[in-house]
């Protein structure tokens, strides 16, 4: 078992944004697909985190503050975007949206 | 390699599993919640001590709860939130506890795993350094999530045009 710390911590990464992805392609609630939006994100940010633990480096870190404010500004706007629909079609199901917008 | 970096990596692995498949939009919330807490502890152990804290803060602390008062707003919770729902998020948090105390008890202070720490004063001084134009835009992009946020979460429409014809119709 001579697993690296950084081969192990960039699977864990690739495994979340994995799941990230799939649960934004098979979900069809926006509350989820904006959740599985912010696990994509958050993997990514790890990545950082471990590339940058890797060299003993701080710009791993710094890249992760920036993807944190990507991800508050986003998470605001979705989450915005997430009350206004529902405030209009009483559903969060995306497919209810997009043909109560056809008709 | 830490085994203590092996068992929070696996948390966080199959905690996030556990996110996509729920049905109850609260229960997905509580295990990213732990995600998110094991992903916390794994930088810790990798020597990211300012990046751990900030995903505590900022991610479990301050995005988790906006995505929870919506939940509440819009109901998407279920009426019928059983109190076990708790027992497996509670047990993978247990877990991290234990890990969390077995890591800060067993190694000296000031040194989090086997790994090389960055210290929190070597980011701000490249966050302001070399990275000053990447921080400036950082909060220009928050201000415009905050102005298109507002934007869209207004409820009622000053009168206009557009408002009139509403009525009408």
């Amino acid at each position: 078992m001579t697993i690296q710390a950084t081969d192990f911590g960039l699977a864990v990464a690739a495994i979340i944004f994995a799941a990230g992805l799939v649960g934004l392609l098979v979900r069809r609630n926006m509350l989820f697909m904006l959740l599985c939006t912010e696990i994509m994100l958050n993997a990514a940010g790890f990545a950082f985190i471990v590339a940058g633990a890797s060299w003993a480096s701080a710009q791993g870190q710094v890249m992760f503050i920036f993807l944190l404010a990507v991800a508050a500004a986003e998470v605001a706007v979705g989450l915005a975007l997430v009350v206004f629909l529902f405030g209009k079609g009483k559903s969060l199901e995306l497919d209810s949206i997009v043909s109560g917008e056809e008709r | 390699m830490n085994p203590a970096l092996l068992v929070s990596g696996l948390i966080a692995v199959a905690a996030t599993i556990l996110v996509i498949v729920q049905r109850n939009a609260v229960h997905a919330l509580l295990y990213l919640i732990v995600s998110l807490f094991a992903l916390a502890v794994s930088m810790l152990i990798l020597g990211a001590s300012f990046a751990a804290a900030l995903e505590i803060v900022v991610y479990a602390g301050a995005i988790l709860v906006l995505f929870v008062f919506v939940v509440m707003m819009v109901g998407a919770a279920s009426s019928t939130f059983k109190p076990s729902a708790w027992i497996l998020p509670a047990l993978l948090g247990a877990a991290l506890l234990a890990e969390l105390v077995y890591v800060s008890l067993g190694r000296p202070a000031g040194q989090a795993g086997g790994a090389a720490s960055v210290a929190p004063k070597a980011v701000g001084m490249a966050l302001f350094g070399p990275y000053l134009l990447g921080s400036e835009i950082a909060a220009f992009l928050l201000l415009s999530g905050l102005v298109g946020a507002f934007r869209l979460a207004r409820r009622d429409e000053p009168p206009s045009a557009e408002a009139g014809k509403e009525q009408s119709r």
